[in-house]
């Protein structure tokens, strides 16, 4: 009998390694391999967990499937440290999103939420039913990044899903809840965003007078609740 | 403390940058020359990273309300104090009520003005530098304007301590790469992850190319301009952690070098990434001005820093024995 057989006994797959490559001496890139799912991502979060234990290592930077470390100094051996990585990837258990739930309420529609229609529109339901679908569901924060305190958001519902817009919305105001792609958000600063608003929250995401200034970290779970809605 | 009488536009509060705060989404910020900044610091007996002012336009001027010993380093420039020249490289005491006048300068971008003893600003996530997009830190997380006025702390140094030295200036005191010539700044550069995935009619245009830094280059990052790197099929990147040096190529295929202010993470393939021991000659670099590349080893990349770790070790031995004369 074959391995190449449909029938064949499962004799295990051989996984493959995270892609690993420096940006100059002070910070390398750890990509895991393969599609994106929660599982990969939580081997992301428990790698940076261990990682900024390490000596030299400033910070872990959590990405979308992957981890930047930022060093203190270059590493002496380069080859050793992205061997040691390796190895620990290979053997350090997914961490579940185990973080806080953060509540957010949202007020959808109206002046601030001005893309709502056009989300609607393109996914051929009513405002009503995006406001229902985005609402109903329960978020993952996958990375904090791009500005301050500002959480990517997995598990939006593919039948929301809608395109970064190619020109920008000049001023976009801090708390607009969005949809970009098949993530969402809430922005943090008033600024140009290629994002689509569908609402607004009062919620302040970041200060940067607290010792740990970012409302939402990996890990953490989020609910948006119905505010108010106006149509 | 001192008063700012002039100041056009986009200077700002510097120190060597916020650290260990990228997991938060907040960028480094921080002086775009630091070693400019750090020997500032040095004549003055100041730490490494006390706060500077980083002045990219002009002209640039303010008053000393007490007498305070400063420095003005980076960009070659003109500059009075009451009247007379000042030098620059130089730790220079100003009395109360004189002011100081910095006109443009005739090469590089940026002039840093440190003060005895620092400005004392609040330090905000464990630095006084200013972060424009966020707004916070430096002096109210915005730009100067005439009328601000500026604490400086208390110098470590007694008042009547020495002064009038100076140092030469770090571009001629370091070797660097050769220079192409007189125009071209020649940056040496490490590879980066998705350096592969270029043509290698690609690589070599890179490397082969006088790129420009465009007019629309700032702190954030600088667009360059002279050639387009494509790639025969596009990749989807997912978005990850980027540093200062990093060398994008967008779709448009005219790469962008991210700089102090830039975003914590991006999604474009990644051609190269500008080494430590050269990011502070870029960060002097006017849009307008020329650049091309040069490709080092690891090795060699964490070898160059030992000339500038060298030169400011020297300088902060010479300064204190200097002061303790």
């Amino acid at each position: 009998m074959s391995i190449n057989q449909p029938n064949a006994p499962f004799v295990g797959t051989i996984e493959k390694s995270p892609k690993i490559s420096l940006i100059g001496t002070l910070a390398m890139l750890v990509e895991a391999p393969g599609d994106f799912d929660l599982v990969q991502q939580g081997r992301i979060w428990a790698l940076a967990d261990a990682v900024s234990t390490w000596p030299n290592v400033q910070e872990a930077v959590i990405g979308v499937t992957n981890v930047m470390l930022v060093f203190e100094q270059p590493p002496a051996d380069i080859d050793m440290l992205g061997a040691s990585i390796v190895e620990l990837w290979h053997r350090v258990p997914s961490r579940k999103a185990d973080g806080k739930l953060i509540e957010i309420p949202v007020v959808y529609g109206g002046e601030l939420g001005f893309d709502l229609s056009a989300v609607a529109s393109r996914a051929g339901l009513s405002e009503r039913d995006v406001i229902r679908i985005h609402s109903e569901g329960v978020y993952t924060v996958c990375a904090v990044a791009s500005s301050p305190g500002f959480g990517y958001l997995h598990g939006l519902d593919p039948r929301i899903y809608m395109p970064r817009k190619s020109v920008p919305s000049l001023n976009m105001r801090a708390g607009s809840v969005t949809i970009g792609g098949m993530q969402t958000g809430v922005a943090v600063l008033t600024s140009p965003n290629g994002w689509n608003a569908i609402g607004w929250a009062s919620v302040a995401m970041f200060d940067p007078e607290r010792e740990q200034p970012s409302l939402m970290l990996p890990g953490d779970r989020v609910r948006f609740r119905i505010d108010r809605v106006e149509l | 403390m001192i008063e700012i009488l002039n100041s056009p536009a986009f200077n700002t509060i510097q120190d060597l940058g916020r650290r260990g705060v990228r997991r938060f989404g907040v960028s480094t910020s921080g002086a775009m020359d630091p070693v400019a900044l750090a020997v500032g610091n040095a004549l003055l007996g100041n730490d490494d990273n006390a706060a500077g002012i980083e002045i990219q336009t002009f002209p640039f001027r303010l008053r000393f309300q007490t007498d305070t010993t400063f420095a003005l380093t980076g960009a070659d420039h003109d500059s009075t104090l009451a009247g007379s020249t000042v030098r620059p490289w130089w730790c220079t005491q100003a009395k109360a009520a004189d002011v100081l006048a910095i006109t443009a300068p005739r090469r590089g971008a940026r002039v840093y003005a440190t003060f005895g003893g620092g400005i004392d600003v609040p330090r905000v996530l464990g630095s006084r530098s200013t972060h424009l997009r966020g707004g916070f830190g430096g002096l109210e997380g915005r730009t100067l304007e005439a009328g601000d006025v500026v604490p400086i702390g208390r110098s470590p140094h007694r008042g009547d301590g020495r002064f009038d030295f100076g140092v030469a200036p770090p571009d001629v005191a370091i070797m660097g790469a050769a220079p192409a010539d007189d125009r071209v700044l020649r940056i040496r550069v490490m590879r980066a992850g998705e350096y592969d995935l270029f043509s290698e009619a690609m690589q070599a245009a890179f490397w082969s190319t006088t790129w420009k830094i465009s007019a629309r280059s700032d702190r954030g990052g600088y667009r360059l301009t002279g050639g387009k790197l494509t790639l025969d099929a596009p990749v989807e990147m997912r978005s990850h952690g980027v540093v200062a040096g990093v060398v994008q190529v967008p779709p448009g295929g005219e790469p962008i070098i991210q700089m102090s202010d830039a975003n914590t993470a991006g999604g474009y393939p990644k051609i190269a990434a500008v080494i430590e021991a050269d990011l502070w000659r870029l960060g002097q670099a006017a849009p307008g001005s020329f650049i091309a590349f040069s490709e080092v080893s690891y090795q060699d990349a964490v070898a160059a820093m030992a000339p500038v770790d060298d030169y400011l070790a020297k300088l902060r031995a010479t300064a204190d024995l200097y002061r303790a004369l």
